[in-house]
């Protein structure tokens, strides 16, 4: 197979696995009898179409950076990190447990100090797939997706039976006090013009943008960067240049791991102003797919992440509007894993194809 | 607890195992010709999807079991094409095909139906109904013997027997063919086996069409033999159970049976609690009972239990010419 430019590697290849997801989409909703261009237009008109929809885009948007960076982070060393998910609850526990424990004077501090929980809690989280990957070699996927099974077990266990107040029926924490509530678009000066009604997205929106660049400049800026990225490509080569697996390994994973927890400031601290059961609600995985699409550069997971922002909240207006059922979006979000995970190859020998078309045309006319 | 109590939780056992089983000779298959399936859990929710739609639209759950089959086929044969065919990344796949299926069934069931997503109930035949086994009620008044035959091994529906045939059946095809051999053979080494002239593509493809079938059975089980009718999310993390046993069963058939009614059977004690307090006298959390499949699997990943050494080139794509 001949190579690939690297603009179309780059640029081309998610394009078009995207166009395949969403042809095949398209195939699946006129099967099921409705109108694709329909359930287009409502999707664009509910995401995009008023700044109300966008602050759910973004809000969407903002988890998805995070889940998405930290499947990239741990990508990068070579480790499929499907545990977001239970990182990502247990950094919702974090975030309560901090916020419901000290009486915080101001929701900046108290901003702060959630982070660090959410992130040490989903670091904690990942600390043990990670070493048992590194010390006893047990696969790191099947792990975390068992550890995604315990958190949510123990969550449920601790929501029922150790946070919930008393007289509280549904299993949720108690809420936090007014002092921790972060500031929505719509109470920030200047976002407050375009955002006029109140939204979900919040300040956490920046820490998510900065916390792209954090991860950019730790993998191609750092010495610890090069080599996460040296063990991800060759583990026997790393190896033999005295990086040591088993610090790779937990180092990757804990900011894996810390990475999908602080999606927690998001929705529990940012949103729901307590901690609910399933609070993550799927973001966890779908920073596998954000990660796939934004191929593994923060810069992409950031574009992939509102495009997963705007298939989420686009999805939830088909389900509000249309009688097509809000599982759609699963489906999107399978197919596009699918393409561009899985059938990456594919797409890689179809354009090959075209591009040694292009050639033959090429060389034949210089004859 | 007295007998009764016991060859109910035995009876239980036995049910939930069922789905466990079938899903886990399913991976079985698969993981020994060296393709990791994490989409078990996908294969069998499209197939009870299928087999519930077909058996409320037909009335048969026989035709609704061949539909599951049918259904379950289609995604492994996806896995394959992704996996073997085009060389792509196992494990991505396999998530890929589980949120797929995910949706797709709420799609699908949701336009057939419109009962949010469900699949009308079933009765009659619809159903696989049980089977009371010869001798069962005039065996019954034997002391110990004659309850445990009745409660426990009679009166389930006929795939539960199936499912326990595959365990031997798989055994002698694995260990005693020579398709089983070659089988074991392209899971560990598949460059020998294309040595020897045997086509590694077609046997890791017929490997996945069994896990097709196996997962089809067990997802047809849960919407017309153990609950009546198709519900969202309804194998509920059945696939992932049985990806766990079937390490915890070091790859081999009648380990996996074991480790299937061990984990079958804590199942069924998180559905009895009050049992479960009455035998350690103190009260067991119902999540701890729901999550102890899985911290066993951890503990056994972990080489505490004894060490599971997957096949040798599971998940690595074949190459013939390099």
């Amino acid at each position: 197979m001949d190579r690939l430019p690297r603009w179309a590697d780059v640029v081309l290849v998610p394009l078009i696995s995207l166009l395949l997801a969403a042809i095949i989409s398209a195939l699946v909703l006129l099967a099921i009898g409705q109108s694709p261009v329909e359930a287009f237009k409502v999707m664009v008109d509910g995401a995009l179409g008023s700044p109300y929809g966008w602050g759910y885009t973004l809000y969407y948007a903002t988890s998805f950076i995070f889940t998405g960076l930290a499947v990239t982070i741990a990508f990068h060393a070579g480790m499929f990190n499907i545990g977001g998910e239970g990182q990502a609850q247990l950094g919702g526990l974090g975030v309560a447990v901090v916020c419901l424990s000290v009486p915080w004077p101001h929701w900046t501090i108290a901003l702060a100090a959630a982070t660090v929980g959410a992130a040490v809690f989903g670091a904690a989280w990942a600390a043990i797939p990670a070493y048992l990957q590194a010390k006893r070699g047990s696969h790191i996927v099947i792990t975390t997706i068992m550890f995604n099974y315990i958190a949510a077990a123990l969550l449920v266990y601790l929501l029922v039976d150790v946070l919930r107040p008393a007289g509280q029926m549904d299993p949720a924490s108690a809420r936090f006090g007014e002092a921790v509530k972060l500031p929505a678009l719509n109470d920030i000066p200047l976002f407050n013009l375009v955002f006029q009604k109140a939204v979900p997205a919040n300040v956490t929106l920046f820490i998510a943008l900065g916390m792209a660049w954090v991860v950019w400049a730790i993998l191609w800026r750092t010495r610890l960067g090069y080599q996460i990225r040296a063990f991800g490509k060759s583990e026997a080569a790393a190896r033999y240049a005295g990086i040591s697996p088993t610090k790779i390994i937990m180092v990757s994973m804990l900011l894996s791991g810390g990475l999908a927890g602080m999606m927690a400031i998001n929705n529990v601290m940012g949103e729901a102003e307590r901690l609910l059961q399933n609070s993550s609600e799927g973001a966890g995985f779908i920073g596998i797919a954000v990660a796939l699409m934004g191929r593994n550069h923060p810069f992409g997971v950031v574009l992939a992440a509102l495009l997963f922002g705007f298939l989420y909240q686009g999805g939830a207006e088909l389900g509000l509007w249309t009688s097509i059922p809000i599982e759609m979006r699963i489906v999107v979000q399978g197919l596009v894993i699918l393409f561009t995970g899985a059938l990456d190859m594919m797409v890689r020998m179809m354009l090959a194809w075209v591009f040694g078309i292009f050639r033959g045309i090429k060389t034949a006319g210089a004859r | 607890m007295d007998y009764a109590t016991l060859l109910q939780l035995l009876d239980t056992t036995l049910r939930l195992a069922t789905p466990l089983l079938l899903a886990c000779l399913a991976g079985l298959y698969s993981e020994r010709a060296g393709i990791f399936d994490i989409g078990l859990e996908g294969k069998m929710l499209a197939a009870a999807m299928a087999a519930g739609a077909v058996a409320a639209l037909s009335g048969s759950a026989w035709i609704g079991l061949l539909a599951g089959i049918g259904a379950s086929l289609i995604f492994a044969l996806l896995h394959g094409v992704a996996s073997i065919t085009f060389r792509g990344n196992q494990l991505i796949s396999g998530v890929a095909l589980n949120f797929l299926a995910s949706g797709i069934t709420v799609l699908i069931a949701q336009s057939l139906f419109r009962q949010g997503g469900r699949t009308p109930p079933l009765s009659g035949d619809a159903r696989f109904n049980p089977v009371t086994l010869p001798f069962a009620e005039s065996l019954r008044d034997v002391p110990y013997i004659g309850p445990l035959y009745y409660e426990v091994i009679s009166g389930h529906s006929v795939l539960v027997y199936i499912a326990f045939v595959v365990v031997p059946l798989t055994w002698w095809v694995l260990f005693r063919t020579r398709f089983g051999l070659r089988l074991r053979a392209v899971g560990e080494n598949p460059a020998a086996v294309d040595t020897a002239g045997v086509s590694v593509v077609g046997l890791r493809f017929a490997a996945v069409a069994i896990t097709g079938v196996l997962c089809g059975i067990a997802g047809a089980y849960m919407a017309t033999a153990l609950q009546a009718g198709f519900g969202r999310e309804m194998t509920a993390g059945r696939g992932y159970i049985a990806l766990a046993a079937l390490i915890f069963a070091k790859w081999r058939p009648i380990a996996a049976m074991w480790a299937c009614l061990l984990f079958g059977f804590f199942q069924a004690l998180a559905l009895r609690p009050d049992v479960v307090q009455s035998v350690v006298q103190f009260k067991v959390p119902v999540p701890f009972l729901d999550a102890l499949p899985y911290i066993l699997t951890v503990l056994v990943l972990a080489g505490f239990v004894g060490k599971a050494i997957p096949p040798r080139a599971g998940g690595e794509p074949y190459v013939k010419e390099r």
